[in-house]
């Protein structure tokens, strides 16, 4: 008998894209240069049913690295995998032409247009004949068979308890360690949380020197944010009002659980910038992220990963719009009374009547599943939280 | 086995997760150390939530807590064997 593992079941459909990267999902996204672009946005994507604009709250008198990261992950939004096209459009053209420039690196459909000179009317109308093309061609493109390898998915946990140390969290930890070697991309971040777990998780890098540098991404935010920002012990922010009515009481205590979610034997082999994109080949990685879920999400499908596995034991709810977000949950409670955000159960951990590596195997397929096209449970909500990174105010 | 009320990371720890719901004071709790699927039993001293912790021996204030084997905060008031711990009695070491 073949389980998840088995070789026959390591494959999945997906799109491949112009640069040889496969994606999961075929949107045609209207994508905002800026907050004053997403009302134009909004109605392209009104009026040409099946495309998707993502509105944001940014692009505006940005500077310096927060205006790098802001165009990585524009930029990287738009070169993801799960979009087959893409329409920019800007109050300006100057910085709606660095964004389409840098979505045409990958190959694929790319038209931007500045609103000013034109007005929003005249916009929308020039750019949803745009985007409906992009959409008749889109809906013609075919899903061909991928070896997992060809797969990239990322973790986060949300409205942690303590039974997604026990559960949800190890069964991420087991599906890593069951692909990862494999050849899967993955990658795992929230920078505050790993607090109580960083000897821990300086001792999982690939070599020493990988170990140094996560730890100097640890050490900066801790004494560059937390320290010269505090006003108390930080209790209702990290850990969250939410985990601490789940049962979690300190930051050490969540990052030991969080931890749980790189499983017992995979390294990570580089530790990326947030947004930015894996360039040393298939494994694991560490992203320097915020720990709240749809700003970490947001990067994470930035920097190109297809498929988000979620574990939540409070029941956190956040989707987002390109990547389809797994929720795995092993609060018996949750999984009960909040059963329509849930698309794994392995409150059967607690009972013991599930292993970890059986709920390994689970998520396995459902993220084969998942790949395949089966919507996840956000997705089927209309969860699309797209929410940006933004290091210090604006200019 | 039946299902346990209590799961323990490792064998070092000195709190458990309650896994069940309504758990009551006086329960004789079946408890499971994970790390390898040992078993041992206690009674209950409160009514605990799912989720929520219980001491597995009595902890002085000031003493370091440990979960997953590794050092979770410190007690800031006494904790008997048995009882409640949570944001009342254990604190962070950080920030």
């Amino acid at each position: 008998m073949t389980g998840p593992i088995g070789q026959s079941n390591l494959r999945f459909t997906g799109w491949r894209r112009e640069n040889g990267r496969v994606g999961v999902r075929n949107h045609v996204v209207i994508l905002p240069l800026d907050d004053l672009s997403n009302a134009a946005c909004e109605a392209v994507a009104n009026n040409i049913k099946g495309t998707l604009a993502l509105p944001h709250a940014y692009g505006r008198l940005q500077f310096g690295a927060d205006l790098e990261l802001f165009f990585r992950t524009i930029i990287g939004t738009g070169t993801n995998p799960n979009v087959a096209a893409v329409v920019v459009i800007g109050i300006e053209e100057g910085w709606t032409k660095r964004v389409v420039d840098g979505i045409a690196k990958t190959g694929k459909p790319v038209t931007g247009f500045g609103i000013e000179g034109h007005g929003d009317l005249m916009t929308v109308a020039r750019a949803a004949r745009v985007a409906k093309d992009y959409l008749q061609w889109a809906s013609e493109l075919k899903r061909e068979e991928c070896d997992i390898s060809e797969l990239w998915v990322s973790t986060k946990c949300g409205e942690s308890d303590t039974t997604t140390g026990l559960a949800s969290c190890p069964t991420v930890g087991n599906m890593y360690d069951k692909l990862i070697p494999r050849g899967l991309y993955g990658v795992f971040g929230e920078t505050s949380e790993i607090t109580g777990g960083e000897h821990l998780a300086k001792a999982r890098a690939a070599s020493p020197e990988i170990g140094e540098k996560w730890f100097k991404v640890w050490q900066a935010y801790e004494d560059e944010v937390i320290q010269a920002h505090k006003t108390d012990d930080l209790s209702e922010s990290q850990p969250t009002k939410g985990n601490i009515a789940g049962g979690l009481t300190t930051i050490e205590e969540k990052a030991l659980g969080n931890l749980e979610k790189i499983g017992r034997t995979c390294r990570y082999i580089d530790v990326l910038a947030p947004a930015e994109a894996p360039a040393r080949g298939p494994g694991l990685y560490y992203m320097d992220t915020s720990s709240a879920a749809a700003e970490c999400v947001t990067l994470m499908g930035a920097a190109g990963y297809v498929v988000h596995t979620f574990p939540t034991g409070q029941g956190n709810v956040i989707g987002n719009p390109i990547l389809p977000v797994i929720k795995i949950s092993g609060n018996p409670r949750t999984v009960r009374t909040m059963s329509e955000h849930v698309d794994l159960d392995v409150s059967g951990i607690l009972r013991r009547e599930m292993t970890i590596s059986q709920a390994g195997d689970a998520l396995i397929e459902m993220v084969v599943r998942t790949a395949n096209g089966r919507l996840t449970a956000a997705e089927a909500l209309g969860h699309r939280e797209f929410v940006m990174t933004k290091l210090y105010r604006s200019a | 086995m039946a299902a346990p009320h209590l799961l323990v990371h490792d064998e070092k720890d000195t709190v458990g997760v309650v896994v069940v719901e309504g758990l009551r004071a006086g329960t004789d709790m079946t408890c499971v150390v994970t790390a390898n699927n040992s078993a041992f039993a206690f009674k209950s001293k409160m009514d605990v939530p799912i989720g929520h912790k219980i001491a597995l021996t009595d902890i002085k204030s000031g003493d370091t807590v440990w979960k997953y084997g590794q050092d979770i905060g410190k007690a800031v008031a006494p904790i008997a064997k048995g009882e409640h711990v949570h944001v009342h009695n254990l604190k962070t070491k950080r920030w």
